[in-house]
């Protein structure tokens, strides 16, 4: 409840910021905040978009929580997306076989790619306690120029060299049924992929003696290591899981919202996972909801620089100032605290006051 | 040989100075116990101040080229220091944690500048039409082997870099300020029972971590960019790195930026040098990564890094 109350100031706070910004630099925030919602939400084929866009940051989102549980800060979502992508894309282009045999192989390699680039900073954090934040932004950098490099090697398109040749239909996540009922939006199957996730991450943390585990190491690693849970281990897992679910995350980019890979691009999605986590206060549930939310700032900011000349950026701008907000929760507890505090005076001198009459 | 050695100098020089300042700026803030994550945003802040200052100056003041650059650094590290300012109070006073801190710096910086840059000029980028321009060094570029090297195409930035390196080496290491500050990231608690102030020795430090990088990407902008486009490329992410590579003193961190200065140079201009198109492109370009984190590994049992930076300040505990 509290984290609820502290995650929804935020985001007040955010949309208040917003439109100071909007304000200041000479537009109507009431009529920005119109075209950002109605460009997200107007019609069921915008509606469509908006989950789509949501989609890749409900994984990256669960990915960046989950290590959060374990005390680890995965800020390299992005670059073990973009390899779990890239490995997914290998299969999706040099496979043939029918899309049953292929999504399937293309899920479990995007799941590989991802944890591989995660077991690397895990591994140096469990073995030579290296600073994950740091290891994991290497491998972002790392991540980049090898796609740099191999996809116009191994995946070249046709024409353009800078991005990889289109998956054919079969080996995306797009599905017609899907897309027509949301009126021709781009809304597909990686949505229910997330939301099966979601539900099994979720099972995972709260239901599991793994999840009791690695939330014990995360809370205080010396007192789990104590009551005899191999920390190392649970370290390495964790990283694990959550490459793994930005790897999927990868699969619903590159492979559902679009249809190739861009070379020299880190995925913005991987940077938000955080802004995702942290809002959502690092639940599952909480991670899908604040997931869709973002995925309505994003998809309703082209129409809302359409209709107005308000830059596009306003929605990045919004998500970062929730996120101080966030990260500055301490203020609002003191300030739940102290009300609730008043709260409990205020009933305690009632009584006391009936007593003495 | 010689000659492609003399074209890369310079080249890698220009490179490493911005590392070096925002590297610097880094172990300021981490010796008083404050990790900064956000330098990558506030070399965007200052990269913006700088461009927006200079773009601003050029059509208002037109024939002033070279004093609206002075101004606009000026105003990229004034800016960085009062950006950073978000930083030091969530992180000092508010006890949020650093790193999540750090990255909405990273995250407000991102999208703030690019927003306003779009209000100001329609599109994303504020170009420079003028560059800071290079010099060389009086009678000193004449000296055999080290003239072409180091005092050849020269900026005067990086004189002055130096020098803060240098002075900030002396103050940490020789003056009261300098012991108390460190005495900050090492243990609080104990400089508090001496007496300091470690509240204020840590804004201190992030203040002056802010306005390194504001600095930093003020530099990156006039003599590497060019123009201000909404990112600094991973630098800021960098001198993090070289912060730790350099383990926490200025001259290890000079030796990091260095490294980092010449591999990237190396990489970039790999194509167009005989000796080096026999590498595959991608090892270069991966390389200086690579070696940070076997660098990370090797230094891990033997690490200096500040005991208490990260950690939030609780003055009763012992």
């Amino acid at each position: 409840m509290r984290n609820f109350i502290i995650s929804l100031s935020a985001v007040v706070f955010g949309l208040i910021g917003g439109a100071i910004l909007m304000a200041v630099t000479g537009h109507d925030p009431m009529e920005g905040y119109r075209f950002l919602f109605q460009g997200g939400l107007k019609n069921i084929s915008r509606f469509g978009d908006t989950l789509a866009t949501g989609t890749p940051l409900i994984f990256t989102g669960l990915s960046v929580a989950f290590a959060f549980r374990t005390g680890l800060f995965n800020i390299g979502a992005a670059g073990q997306m973009l390899f779990g992508g890239f490995c997914a894309s290998i299969i999706g282009l040099k496979l043939d076989a029918s899309g049953a045999v292929l999504i399937p192989l293309m899920i479990i390699a995007a799941i590989l790619g991802g944890a591989v680039w995660a077991f690397i900073p895990g591994l140096l954090k469990a073995r030579f306690n290296v600073h994950e934040v740091v290891s994991t932004i290497m491998m972002n950098w790392i991540a980049y120029w090898t796609i740099y490099y191999a996809v116009p090697a191994y995946l070249k398109a046709e024409s353009v060299e800078t991005e990889s040749r289109a998956l054919p239909d079969k080996a995306t996540l797009k599905a017609a049924w899907l897309s027509d009922m949301f009126g021709g939006s781009y809304v597909n199957m990686g949505l229910f992929l997330a939301v099966i996730v979601v539900i099994i991450i979720a099972f995972i943390i709260n239901k599991t003696t793994l999840g009791y585990e690695l939330k014990a190491v995360g809370f205080n690693r010396h007192s789990a290591e104590y009551a005899g849970i191999g920390v190392n281990r649970s370290i390495i897992l964790s990283m694990l899981i959550s490459g793994a679910l930005a790897g999927l995350a990868g699969l619903a980019q590159y492979a559902g919202n679009g249809n190739n890979i861009q070379i020299g691009v880190l995925a913005t999605q991987g940077y938000d996972g955080i802004a995702v986590a942290l809002l959502g206060a690092n639940s599952p549930i909480g991670v899908l909801v604040s997931a869709l939310f973002f995925g309505l700032l994003y998809s309703g900011r082209g129409f809302m620089n359409a209709m107005t000349d308000i830059p596009p950026e306003i929605a990045d701008s919004i998500i970062a100032i929730i996120i101080y907000f966030a990260a500055t929760s301490v203020l609002m507890n003191r300030v739940i605290t102290w009300f609730l505090g008043r709260r409990r005076a205020n009933a305690g001198s009632a009584v006391s006051g009936k007593g003495k009459v | 040989m010689w000659t492609t050695i003399e074209q890369i100098f310079p080249y890698a020089i220009k490179f490493t100075i911005p590392l070096l300042i925002v590297a610097l700026g880094g172990l300021f803030s981490e010796r008083s116990g404050i990790v900064n994550i956000g330098l990558e945003g506030l070399m965007v802040i200052g990269s913006f101040a700088s461009a927006f200052t200079i773009y601003k100056l050029e059509t208002a003041w037109p024939g002033h080229t070279l004093t609206s650059i002075y101004i606009g650094i000026l105003v990229a590290t004034a800016a960085g220091l009062v950006f950073s300012l978000l930083h030091a109070f969530a992180s000092i006073h508010l006890n949020a944690n650093q790193v999540i801190s750090g990255t909405a710096i990273n995250m407000i910086a991102g999208a703030l500048t690019v927003f306003l840059s779009r209000n100001i000029t329609g599109s994303g980028n504020i170009r420079m039409t003028n560059p800071l321009p290079p010099f060389d060094v009086w009678g000193l570029h004449k000296i055999p082997v080290l003239g072409p090297l180091i005092f050849t195409n020269t900026y005067w930035t990086t004189w002055v870099i130096l020098l803060i390196v240098l002075f900030s080496s002396l103050l940490l290491r020789k003056t009261a300020f300098g012991l108390r500050l460190r005495a900050c990231g090492e243990y609080p608690q104990a400089a508090e029972a001496a007496g300091v102030n470690v509240r204020k020795m840590r804004y201190i430090g992030v203040l002056i971590s802010g306005a390194f990088a504001g600095l930093g990407g003020a530099i990156h902008l006039v003599t590497i960019a060019g123009e201000f486009n909404g990112t600094v490329s991973g630098l800021g992410f960098l001198a993090l790195a070289a912060l730790i590579f350099g383990q926490w003193r200025p001259i290890g961190i000079l030796g990091a930026t260095l490294f980092f200065g010449f591999a990237s140079t190396i990489a970039n201009v790999s194509q167009v040098i005989p000796a080096l198109t026999e590498f595959p492109p991608i090892l270069l370009k991966v390389f200086p990564y690579a070696i940070t984190l076997i660098a990370l590994v090797v230094f891990s049992k033997t690490s200096q890094a500040p005991k208490a930076a990260g950690e939030v300040f609780d003055s009763g505990k012992r």
